[in-house]
């Protein structure tokens, strides 16, 4: 339990990793979204082309 | 009008660039009075806002004034390529002969002309109205003379970049708002102390590197700019 | 060498390197994150001043160093991108400059949060390097604003890289002025002419976070590099072929 509270700065010190995990995660999730969107923009261009 | 056969020469290219825009700005004064009437009214906000009391005023005098001079200088940048992108004569500067950088230091020159002096010279008017000692009246017009310059040099670069482009007008704000915070910074500081009797030197020797800085620089960019907008 | 450049140049080519070195760079990345982190925030002891406060310098100094890594390389690659015109350095410019105002979020935020025990605020003007961190997170935003207003991807890349160089030259200026304007703050940490002012137990962690963080960081604009190219080659027949064969 003292591991947690960090002394009097429980808060501020979780909180400061707790973001971090978020923005990690985050430009993880963004970047694999952008792929994605790329990989699908491309497919559709594909079937467009081979439609005409 | 037949085009000449010899070309003019590298001076005759920049008179003729600063005398049009000069010449087209007095055939409409709006354009040059406007981003006047915008700092002063800017600069008037803050007392209503804030409250008479003169001690205070006196505090906040030096940075409201160079923030109202640095939006409205914003103000202004934006039509200083897109008038003549609209009607083409922007073309006809990147086609012809001289060299681009010299053009563009022509048009910096008349848009602080037109815009950045009338500030340097309506400050100490504004100055007064915000109670501002002696010492502070002097060092305003110095460090705004310096400052408006840089401005003028550096605006144009975002200028060149956001000409041509759909709301270029708030995206100009954005991109050169961060850039001008050094200007801001030592020209709003170094008035402020020398309210308390301090040198301003310090402050004016940073604008006057800065101002060389950008007048070397600054052109190339611009011209590097406006020849990637207008492809 | 050259050959080395130009095969790497080739997207097909750097496309499935960066396809294979992506795991690699995450994993390695991770590992020493979670390392990091954990003997950190456990192991190392509290500080004699700050208390526990000081384990926040575990997330924001890599924050910060990575935020102005990432502005460096968006520099560096705008200005090869626009002086060779090499499609792939301006792919790493425009990959690189969400990644840059992500860690410049993240180094402001837990900057501040770190502050507010501190100096008993969550926000201190009188901080330069906070103040300069605000004003490199604008930078980054006005490049990724001019970037999104074009729509020519050439046009793009290039309009961004000179606005990337006038960027650069700025921003030691800013720091300097920031820096002149105020100065109230512990000075630097690590760095200093007479050695690291912190040593054992509570430096490792911090090492491995910086390594860490970097190869996280690496893995995250492979990735990122990675469908900027693709975006720019989306018509030529590598593209299509890729899709077809399935493998991504």
């Amino acid at each position: 339990m003292d591991l947690l509270s960090m002394g009097k700065y429980g808060f501020y010190v979780w909180t400061s990793f707790a973001l971090t995990g978020f923005v990690l995660t985050a430009c993880v999730v963004q970047a694999k979204r952008r792929h994605r969107k790329v990989l699908h923009d491309i497919a559709r261009q594909h079937q467009i082309m081979e439609s005409e | 009008m037949t085009p000449p056969l010899s070309m003019p020469g590298l001076w005759q290219g920049f008179a003729a660039v600063l005398r049009r825009d000069l010449l087209l700005a007095w055939k409409r004064p709006g354009d040059v009075l406007n981003p006047l009437v915008f700092f002063a009214i800017v600069s008037t906000l803050f007392p209503l806002a804030i409250g008479p009391d003169a001690e205070q005023l006196r505090v906040i005098g030096p940075g409201v004034v160079w923030v109202a001079a640095l939006l409205a200088t914003m103000l202004s940048l934006n039509s200083l390529f897109s008038n003549d992108f609209e009607d083409g004569s922007l073309e006809q500067m990147l086609l012809s002969p001289q060299p681009l950088p010299l053009l563009v230091l022509a048009k910096s020159t008349a848009h602080w002309l037109l815009s950045g002096l009338p500030l340097v010279l309506a400050a100490p008017v504004i100055g007064m109205s915000f109670n501002l000692p002696v010492s502070t009246q002097m060092a305003m017009p110095v460090t705004l003379l310096l400052g408006t310059i840089s401005l003028s040099l550096i605006g144009s670069v975002g200028a060149a970049l956001t000409v041509g482009l759909h709301r270029g007008n708030a995206l100009l704000s954005l991109l050169i708002l961060p850039l001008a915070m050094p200007v801001l910074i030592f020209g709003a500081r170094s008035s402020a102390l020398s309210a308390a009797g301090d040198s301003i030197a310090a402050g004016a020797y940073f604008l006057g590197a800065y101002c060389m800085l950008s007048l070397t620089l600054a052109p190339f960019a611009t011209a590097a700019a406006l020849r990637i907008s207008n492809e | 060498m050259w050959t080395f450049f130009h095969k790497l140049a080739s997207p097909p080519h750097f496309y499935s390197l960066a396809g294979r070195m992506t795991p690699w760079f995450a994993i390695s990345g991770t590992l020493l994150i979670v390392y990091g982190t954990i003997s950190g925030l456990f192991l190392a002891p509290a500080d004699y001043q700050q208390g526990d406060a000081f384990r926040i310098i575990y997330v924001h100094v890599p924050a910060a160093y990575l935020s102005m890594m990432g502005y460096s390389i968006m520099a560096i690659s705008a200005g090869i991108g626009l002086i060779w015109r090499m499609k792939l350095a301006h792919a790493v410019a425009a990959g690189v400059a969400p990644l840059g105002a992500w860690f410049t979020f993240l180094a402001l935020v837990t900057g501040s949060i770190w502050g507010r025990p501190m100096w008993g605020t969550w926000w201190e003007w009188g901080d330069p390097r906070l103040t300069s961190e605000l004003i490199l997170l604008f930078l980054y935003f006005g490049y990724m604003a001019l970037r999104a207003s074009i729509d020519d991807v050439s046009k793009a890349d290039r309009a961004s890289a000179v606005l990337a160089l006038v960027g650069a030259v700025n921003v030691p200026i800013i720091h300097f002025s920031v820096e002149w304007w105020s100065s109230l703050h512990q000075g630097p940490t690590l760095i200093r002419a007479e050695g690291p002012a912190i040593d054992g137990p509570m430096l490792y962690p911090l090492l491995a976070m910086i390594f860490g963080f970097t190869l996280f960081f690496g893995a995250l604009l492979l990735m990122r590099v990675k469908s900027e190219v693709l975006f720019r080659e989306r018509r030529s027949k590598w593209a299509r072929r890729l899709l077809s064969d399935g493998a991504h």
